[in-house]
């Protein structure tokens, strides 16, 4: 036990308190992040915590990096921004979704703070907005599922019915279709981005309902302990979470923003920041695919291989026709692909995904 | 049980003055202890739990903010608790309040009328009122519990709010992203500070404060109230309807909770989101019993509860404390506040009574 402080106590109050005042005087550059998740949630916000790390550890002494984590989407996040805000930060990362609208909110207030908000769409002049194309890797996972299962039924476990969510298991699903016609694709939705209890209850009913590959867009490890001790593959989400489940994992879809962030507060620290939107995929390093479970095929690993080389050198585009929506409609028509406007707005279910979005 | 608890025939009254001193005391020492084993510097992580969210105008104005929904919930729920009506259920009475009181801009986007906000608080308050109004009805009618019915209402209004955001209420310009479009100046709620969020959700929030506190000192009503919760039989033999009681304190309870959802979307959110609290109506149950159902504690509780949040942000950014840390502190806080009270009230005996051989 450390008992050191304890001598603070009976100096004054006073000498803590200025003490405190003169910490802000430091030379150092403060980098916020503000957290939806804990940053013990082994995905989606320990990735965003690991890409801080890597900010410190580039920068050493010259920034100071800060997080608050479990930020509420709503009022309280606003809340949060702004003190960082007010409290001298050079550069914040919001990195929700739900952080938008409070992002520029603040931002108007503090025009020389730069901002930068993860997945949202509006952008102001000192706000960028940064996502990754996880729906590449969902689309070389896809090509392993439809080769590993043995009941032609994928399980997936999805957060919340927006254009990202949908994009990942549409992707998913033309990729096993295209390797096996006959897979199905079942979705179970969760509405919430971190329950472990809610995400291994929605990964069993889906067992239950025949699937033998589980994938999910939420953040805890759940679904693949779930997959794990019923014996059926799954694939990791946002890092790599063989250590919850070292025989199911495929794979994982592993979301890297080392580079982007240590790329964003460079340029705050020389002055050449502008606001941008980044939308980044395998090929720029922001999404990584885990080591491929040893158990998987040589061919499928081939297979697999060829297509991530493939999308990272253009001559594999995810969304390329010719393909059918749920509805029997054209999705998209031979020698055509989807643009990004399309993908970003994406509110309905290729063939092959069964029950309805909800809406 | 070795140990028995028992009610004082006789309480100090200094004591019940004392208890919260006590309690901060005590609260202190723990977490002295607490901070130490952090390896943080105790003196200076109660100084930002309790005096750094403070030092500016914005900041304490961001108190208020942060009790108004708090304060609303509980004053409305404090009132059903003095009868010994059980209402569980206040997050869903304020999602519903917010529902049918924002339904009114989401219609009617372009209206610039200056009745738009009044109607709204107003709808408010009866969505909340209605959604009360089921456990009350399932109470009065078919003596179904209270606490039950209220709570599993919680996730119905949940649900319904998720279902209108992620649907017919999505901003046409969202991206199909579960979101409303942004409240218009008339939809807002007026902001009482110019450069803060202070807005009059607030306002409302004191006069809830006033209102309850005149309601139960001088109105019959409120002495129904106290009777049928204290001695329900005397309330009986005095003419006092139990039913009446079960409809009012619910209703009021809804009403109060549907104002506090209206007075967050159309204040800090300023729009429909898929999630509108985070758990206010359930805080407000401690709220309201840390200001031990007094409209004046309540008040001060719900400031204080407020402060533990605002605290607990500015220890993260500021010392890298985890937000579990700041779930502890809470937690302590609440429990020397409420412990102490007990003790005030009650007293632990060893129980010496044998038992008799058969």
């Amino acid at each position: 036990m450390k008992l050191k402080h304890i001598s603070s106590l009976f100096g004054a109050a006073a000498i803590a308190a200025g003490m405190l005042m003169g910490s802000a005087a430091s030379a150092e550059d403060k980098i916020g992040f503000i957290y939806v998740g804990p940053v013990g949630d082994h995905g989606w916000t320990y990735r965003h915590d690991v890409g801080r790390q890597a900010v410190q550890k580039e920068f050493g002494d010259k920034v100071k990096t800060t997080f608050v984590e479990s930020v509420k989407e709503g009022p309280d996040s606003e809340r949060v921004i702004r003190q960082m805000a007010a409290d001298g930060h050079k550069l914040i990362f919001t990195t929700s979704f739900g952080f938008m609208n409070p992002t520029l909110k603040v931002a108007k207030q503090f025009p020389d703070v730069k901002f930068e908000h993860a997945t949202g769409y509006k952008r102001a002049d000192n706000v960028s907005t940064y996502s990754s194309r996880f729906y590449e890797g969902r689309y070389v996972v896809g090509k392993i599922a439809g080769k590993m299962t043995k009941s032609n039924v994928i399980g997936y476990v999805g957060s919340f019915p927006i254009p990202e969510v949908v994009r990942g298991i549409n992707a998913m699903t033309l990729a096993a279709r295209s390797v096996n016609p006959n897979v199905t694709v079942k979705v179970a939705w969760v509405s919430t981005w971190y329950d472990p209890g809610k995400e291994g209850d929605a990964a069993k009913a889906l067992i239950d309902q025949g699937a033998d590959v589980i994938l999910q867009h939420t953040d805890s490890p759940a679904p693949l302990q779930v997959a794990e001790s019923r014996g059926v593959w799954a694939v990791g989400q946002a890092s790599d979470m063989s250590k919850f489940a070292p025989k199911a994992q495929l794979t994982a879809i592993v979301d890297n923003w080392d580079g982007y962030y240590v790329a964003r507060t460079k340029a705050v620290l020389d002055g050449t920041w502008k606001s941008e939107d980044t939308w980044g995929g395998l090929k720029s390093g922001m999404v990584e695919l885990a080591p491929y479970n040893s158990a998987i095929p040589a061919d499928v690993v081939a297979l697999a291989e060829e297509t991530r080389k493939g999308i990272e050198d253009g001559s594999i585009v995810p969304f390329a026709g010719p393909f059918n929506k749920q509805d029997g409609s054209v999705g998209a028509a031979a020698g055509e692909a989807l643009d990004d406007g399309v993908l970003l707005g994406m509110n309905w279910y290729v063939e092959g995904v069964e029950g309805q979005l909800p809406k | 049980m070795l140990l028995k608890i028992e009610k004082r025939a006789e309480y100090s009254r200094v004591m019940v003055y004392l208890t919260p001193i006590i309690a901060l005391a005590l609260t202190v020492l723990s977490s002295v202890i607490l901070f130490e084993l952090l390896g943080v510097n105790p003196v200076e992580a109660l100084f930002q739990f309790f005096v750094a969210p403070l030092d500016t105008k914005y900041e304490f104005s961001e108190l208020f903010v942060k009790a108004t929904p708090l304060m609303l919930c509980a004053i409305g729920l404090s009132v059903g608790f003095r009868a010994n009506v059980w209402n569980i259920g206040a997050e869903g009475q304020l999602t519903m309040g917010a529902i049918v009181g924002s339904s009114l801009f989401i219609y009617f986007p372009e209206t610039e009328s200056v009745f738009l906000l009044p109607a709204m608080i107003i709808m408010g308050a009866i969505g909340g009122a209605a959604w009360a109004g089921i456990p009350a009805f399932l109470k009065t009618r078919f003596n179904a519990n209270e606490i039950l019915t209220s709570l599993m209402l919680v996730y119905v209004a949940i649900l319904f709010l998720s279902v209108l955001v992620h649907g017919p209420w999505r901003d046409p310009q969202g991206f199909n992203f579960p979101e409303s479009q942004t409240f218009s100046d008339s939809a807002d709620m007026p902001i009482l500070l110019s450069g803060t969020r202070l807005h009059f959700g607030t306002l409302l929030a004191f006069l809830a404060v006033l209102g309850a506190w005149m309601m139960m000192a001088r109105t019959l009503i409120g002495f129904q109230v106290k009777v049928i919760g204290e001695a329900p039989r005397a309330g009986g033999y005095a003419g006092f309807s139990q039913k009446k009681i079960v409809w009012f304190t619910l209703l009021f309870g809804g009403a109060l909770a549907g104002v506090a959802g209206l007075s967050e979307v159309s204040g800090p959110i300023d729009q429909v989101l898929p999630s509108i609290s985070p758990g206010y109506g359930f805080t407000a149950i401690i709220v309201a019993f840390l200001g031990r159902l007094h409209p004046v504690g309540i008040f001060f509780a719900s400031l204080l509860m407020a402060l533990t949040y605002l605290g607990g942000e500015t220890a993260q950014i500021n010392l890298g404390l985890p937000v579990a840390v700041t779930g502890v502190f809470q937690g302590m806080v609440l429990f020397f506040l409420l412990a102490s009270d007990v003790l005030v009230h009650y007293r632990f005996r060893l129980n010496t009574a044998r038992k008799v051989a058969p």
